[in-house]
């Protein structure tokens, strides 16, 4: 078991998100960094939609009861297991009665603590994702609060200490930074309705992640983009990643708690292997697009499915060889 | 079977490099919004597990995930060919689900705070505006916004308004809105900018239940006004 002594603002179950349940106007939630979230569950042996708890901005403080291995990715907020630094992005044993805290935020918005056998919660319609606003699935249909108790899977093994990091030609595990490298996109179902001073703007300038951004969508300021003519549109289907406009003209980028339909022009879409980093971007980024092509997103995402994969067979072989899998 | 009926001009878009749209005119049509439900119900059992629709007014989303033990470069291509042909093909026309859902709302007052002004704005009394909403031939188009809120077509046009200037912060659950030729239900307090007439004691959504959602596309809809008494003896009871 694991019990929260300080939730933080914003720590919540996630796994891959709910699908199937669209059409009924439930929007699939989810890890945000699904990349992190994929590596964090890898690191410890578990099944990649396994849920993860993910933690925004501040760490929460959490005690184990019961002997656990771990996995922490993503952002890096200065974990710190019984006051000793922890390395994120490698497996790590934790004692029963270890205390694991989180100080200042070096780099990104999310991170992700998994833990292996996974989070003991039932799934809701398919999956462990808390659905923040509408209160259901994950951890009782919410953020974690204070005095909370995470009960954990029995994990079927268990390990010896392990190498404090990846042996030599394990690839680093860096959280994605939203960094200055162009965010890609692909233009959207009404790119065209948009001014070409607006489709220049929107590839040329710099936009800042507004603080009204959370989990449903990234806002940002900048440069407004106008239509060519105003639009009567109907309620169209959205995907993770949608760039939408509404008529003040700041887009909006939608995320993991997106609505399935939104009525607002879609001017173009961040390519999937992109998200991961506009998941770690904070308020007060600034960020800048590029032009991709439907060829290029598809190729970039096939590519990390397969490095994912390739990661995820490695791993499993480590966690099994026998100076892993010596019992205590 | 009669002969099956074409599809209206489709578009064939990209939602990202996991979704596929079928784009029809963009329009609330009971025709089109037919069309949009055949051609779902249509594609379904062709379908992986990895995929789902999402149907709307005028448009079909179908969204995929990738599966770890079985990769298909040309997966995009061949559903873009299976959907060129089903749209080439046709459709039967009963798609709609036939059924009849009664929903009792609790019109005016508290429970629907702007009826009074909508009818000073149609140039109706109160009962009237009441009566035209509850006689309205009401029609599932779509779900969506939050979990199982209904778009419901088929409002009198004597009662079509455009949206409140400046939305509420918070609606609560069950409250009847209007907005242009729409009706809907918040099924969670939420924020929104329609115009609310009224409230249900039905709860809309019920995640842990086997099919969570009161209604679905193609329901038809019948609002039958009750009493504030009427209201909380069916909220005190199982309103489902």
């Amino acid at each position: 078991m694991i019990e929260v002594l300080s939730p933080g603002p914003l720590s919540s179950l996630q796994d891959l998100g709910r699908h199937g349940f669209q059409r009924y106007g439930v929007g699939p939630a989810g890890a945000m960094d699904e990349w992190s979230h994929r590596l964090a569950n890898l690191l410890v042996g578990n099944a990649l939609d396994a849920a993860t708890l993910e933690i925004t901005l501040l760490g929460p403080t959490l005690r184990f009861h019961q002997p656990a291995l771990i996995a922490i990715t993503g952002a890096d907020f200065t974990p710190r297991l019984d006051e000793q630094p922890v390395a994120l992005g490698w497996p790590l044993r934790v004692v029963a009665g270890s205390q694991l805290a989180f100080g200042r935020r070096r780099c990104g918005a999310r991170a992700y603590l998994a833990v292996r056998g996974g989070y003991a919660v039932a799934p809701v319609m398919g999956s462990r994702s808390t659905a923040l606003r509408a209160g259901f699935g994950g951890f009782e249909g919410r953020a974690l609060r204070k005095g909370d108790r995470l009960t954990v899977e029995p994990a079927r093994e268990r390990y010896a200490p392990l190498p404090p990091g990846p042996p030599a030609g394990f690839p680093p595990m860096d959280c994605p930074s939203p960094g200055p490298a162009p965010l890609r996109l692909l233009p959207g179902q009404q790119w065209a309705a948009f001014s070409t001073t607006a489709q220049q703007r929107l590839l040329g300038e710099a936009y800042v992640v507004h603080r009204n951004s959370d989990r449903m969508g990234y806002r940002l300021s900048g440069p407004a983009l106008a239509l060519v003519a105003p639009l009567d549109m109907v309620s169209e289907p959205v995907a993770f990643g949608t760039v939408q406009v509404p008529p003040d003209g700041q887009p909006i980028v939608l995320m993991a708690d997106r609505q399935t339909t939104g009525g607002y022009p879609k001017i173009a879409s961040v390519i999937g292997v992109d998200l991961p980093r506009l998941a770690q971007a904070i308020p007060g980024d600034t960020l800048c697009f590029t032009a991709s092509t439907l060829a290029e997103a598809r190729a970039l995402d096939a590519e990390r499915e397969l490095t994912l994969r390739r990661l995820q067979r490695e791993m499993t072989e480590f966690l099994e060889t026998d100076e892993c899998h010596a019992s205590i | 079977m009669s002969a099956p009926l074409p599809y209206p001009a489709w578009r064939l878009e990209t939602l990202g490099e996991r979704c596929l749209m079928v784009a029809f005119p963009s329009t609330v049509d009971p025709a089109v919004n037919v069309a949009v439900h055949a051609l779902a119900a249509a594609l379904e059992p062709a379908l992986p597990a990895n995929c789902e629709l999402v149907p709307a007014f005028s448009s079909l989303a179908i969204h995929w995930r990738p599966v770890p033990e079985r990769d298909d470069p040309d997966w995009a291509n061949s559903l873009s060919t299976q959907l060129q042909r089903l749209l080439a093909a046709g459709y039967q026309t009963t798609a709609d689900s036939g059924r009849e859902v009664t929903i009792p709302v609790c019109y005016g007052g508290d429970y629907g705070p702007d009826l009074a002004a909508v009818a000073a704005a149609c140039g109706l009394t109160p009962d009237a505006v009441i009566a035209r909403h509850a006689a309205s031939p009401h029609r599932v188009y779509m779900l969506g916004f939050t979990p199982g809120f209904p778009y419901l077509g088929g409002l009198d046009p004597a009662l079509a308004l455009p949206r409140r200037a400046t939305p509420r912060v918070s609606v609560p659950a069950g409250s009847v809105a209007i907005a242009r030729e729409q009706s809907g239900i918040y099924t969670l307090d939420s924020p929104g900018g329609w115009h609310l007439l009224g409230r249900t004691p039905l709860a809309l959504f019920t995640p842990q239940a086997a099919s969570p959602c009161l209604l679905r596309p193609g329901d038809r809809v019948r609002f039958v006004p009750i009493t504030p008494a009427g209201f909380t003896a069916l909220a005190a009871g199982d309103a489902r």
